[in-house]
């Protein structure tokens, strides 16, 4: 019965067809009206001056409506989550890939794996009780809450981002490349170094890539650990307000359909252009870095 | 994927968990809004609900101006606010068929607190706005040690913000170096571990882990506010749309009698003279 399994294959296809269309209609759905409350604040102030300004006070008359502080405290708590993260993050999927014993692979892997499942509040309040005033009494600063402290905690988010992502892309490099480096009298550290990590570069950066997108939208985080003062920081002991906090801080009391509330969504616009750049990013360097396959290397 | 699929999955359960939450109303008061009326309201819905067995009150904070947008939008039965209703709410209201109705529930003083190891006691109206507005940032130039000061505010959907910007800043802006605090309870939070810091919170949230300074040398207290002897006074509001009726009616009817107010006392803030 060819006919009938034609037809079926032709109803699967069909299927997985309308679910991607799906979410790509949420997708352009959510876009959609992003910039329907977001972009009538460009009436109200100038793109250059929205992004630019350095004076956020949405609520007083006149209203300023200035989200550079904000863009500075969300790039500078990515940033320095980064420098965190990222060494962390791909140094223990190298330990948890190539140099754990399976025994202690299949403690390690679940335990950076529960690290994602952390609800945000939990880190954010853990942050705030307890990696805050540590910080503010160790060194004796003004304040506990943060660069510093919003940084680490976001680093913790996502380590497990980029860690997990990095060991799948240092798994799939293909087992003979790592033998032919052994069989050249390369050790294990140095066939790690030289060929099994650029073997996975493509996978890695996506997933250092897709940790710092991680990182530049989480709110509750930030919004209890960054210190929320809309200033340019100084210092990594400064504390900062991103994006993301402003959005969740303000939106409950912003008027529906008034300056402010437009003045949010269009931060929102703003944050959705930042991950999107990530995620181009990451895509090209997953295509730059393609690996093309054991059997032309 | 897979990740993604169960993360919609838990968030299709929150949803109808919350939901659920909201239809089933019957013998139910919803009650949204003030942080600072906050402690009051749970202590009087907890002797209200004890009262009449069956009642379910339901209650949560997010600031004044949540509140009053919750009303407007017809999500709670009674708003708790720390401040009066502004004009454009009002009107907000009314093209939605909403008329706000104002009850004062309380009195308030907004104590500026510090940790309890700084030496100042006292500060002057005007040094306070000096504080806030940033004028003044080393705690040695008001009389104590050589530090720098850190100010803590309440975030602008607060009420008792709103206050502190009317009584004490008269309408100049917070330095932006202002960290901003989501809730009274958490300003005593930062203020009592920060020996740099200053905060201010509503009279109820004092306690011994922070100092209350004394403004224009007089402390706060129930008979200064009453007496207008204390500056930085307020009233405490719930709203409700139209006269309130049935469940919501009786239940501040309760709260503005004489039990209810001494409920208002016991939690630290001035009741409301009888006229």
């Amino acid at each position: 019965m060819p006919m009938t399994r034609q037809r079926r294959e032709e109803k699967i296809r069909l299927t997985f067809f309308i679910f991607a269309l799906a979410s790509m209609l949420a997708l352009g759905l959510i876009v959609a009206f992003l910039f329907r409350e977001g972009l009538p604040i460009f009436k109200e102030v100038s793109v250059a001056d929205f992004l630019f300004g350095t004076e956020w006070y949405p609520t007083y008359d006149p209203p300023e409506y200035g989200i550079w502080p904000l863009l500075v405290g969300s790039l500078a708590v990515t940033f320095f989550a980064s420098l965190i993260a990222i060494p962390l993050g791909i140094l223990s999927a190298v330990y948890v890939s190539e140099i754990a014993s399976d025994a202690i692979a299949e403690i390690l892997k679940p335990v950076i794996e529960l690290l994602a499942g952390l609800p945000s509040v939990v880190l954010g309040f853990f942050g705030m009780v307890v990696v805050a005033p540590w910080l503010q009494e160790t060194f004796d600063l003004p304040t506990g809450l943060n660069i510093i402290s919003a940084s680490l905690m976001l680093a913790v988010m996502a380590i497990p981002t980029i860690s997990s992502i990095s060991e799948d892309a240092l798994y799939a490099v293909p087992r003979e490349f790592k033998e032919a480096s052994y069989a050249l009298g390369a050790t294990k550290f140095e066939t790690i170094v030289n060929v099994t990590i650029p073997a996975a570069l493509s996978g890695i950066s996506t997933a250092v890539i897709l940790g710092m997108a991680r990182a530049i939208g989480e709110t509750m985080v930030v919004l209890m650990v960054a210190g929320g003062a809309a200033a340019v920081p100084e210092s990594i002991f400064d504390s900062v307000r991103p994006m993301p906090a402003s959005i969740a801080a303000e939106m409950g009391e912003a008027p529906f359909g008034s300056g402010h509330y437009h003045a949010l969504f269009a931060i929102g616009i703003v944050l959705f252009f930042m991950t999107m750049i990530f995620n181009l990013i990451a895509d090209y360097l997953s295509h730059k870095f393609r690996e093309v396959g054991s059997a032309t290397l | 994927m897979v990740k993604g699929a169960k993360l919609l999955m838990l968030n299709l359960v929150c949803i109808l968990l919350w939901s659920g939450n909201l239809t089933s109303a019957g013998q139910t008061i919803v009650i949204k809004g003030s942080t600072t009326v906050l402690p009051v309201t749970q202590a009087a819905a907890e002797a209200y609900m004890k009262l009449h067995p069956g009642m379910n009150i339901s209650l949560s904070g997010g600031g004044s101006g949540e509140g009053i947008k919750a009303l407007i939008d017809r999500s709670t039965d009674i708003a708790t606010s720390s401040r009066d209703i502004k004009e454009e709410e009002v009107k907000l209201a009314r093209s939605r068929g909403v008329n706000p109705v104002a009850h004062r529930v309380a009195i308030d003083a907004i104590v500026p607190v510090v940790h309890p190891t700084n030496p100042v006691k006292n500060l002057t109206a005007e040094q306070l706005s000096l504080v806030y507005q940033g004028k003044i940032t080393n705690w040695r130039e008001v009389g104590g040690k050589d530090l720098k000061i850190m100010v803590i505010s309440r975030d602008s959907s607060s009420g008792t913000y709103e206050t502190w910007g009317e009584k004490v800043l008269h309408g100049a802006r917070v330095t932006p170096r202002a960290q901003l605090q989501a809730s009274s309870g958490a300003i005593v939070q930062a203020v009592s571990k920060n020996r740099y810091a200053m905060g201010y919170i509503g009279i109820g949230y004092l306690n011994k882990r922070v100092k209350a300074l004394t403004v224009n040398g007089i402390q706060a207290s129930a008979e200064t506010a009453l007496s207008g002897a204390y500056p930085i006074v307020r009233p405490l509001f719930m709203f409700t749309n139209g006269r309130p009726s049935g469940e919501a009616g009786s239940f501040i009817k309760f709260l503005l009698g004489e039990e209810g107010q001494k409920i208002v006392q016991r939690e630290g803030f001035v009741p409301i003279k009888k006229r």
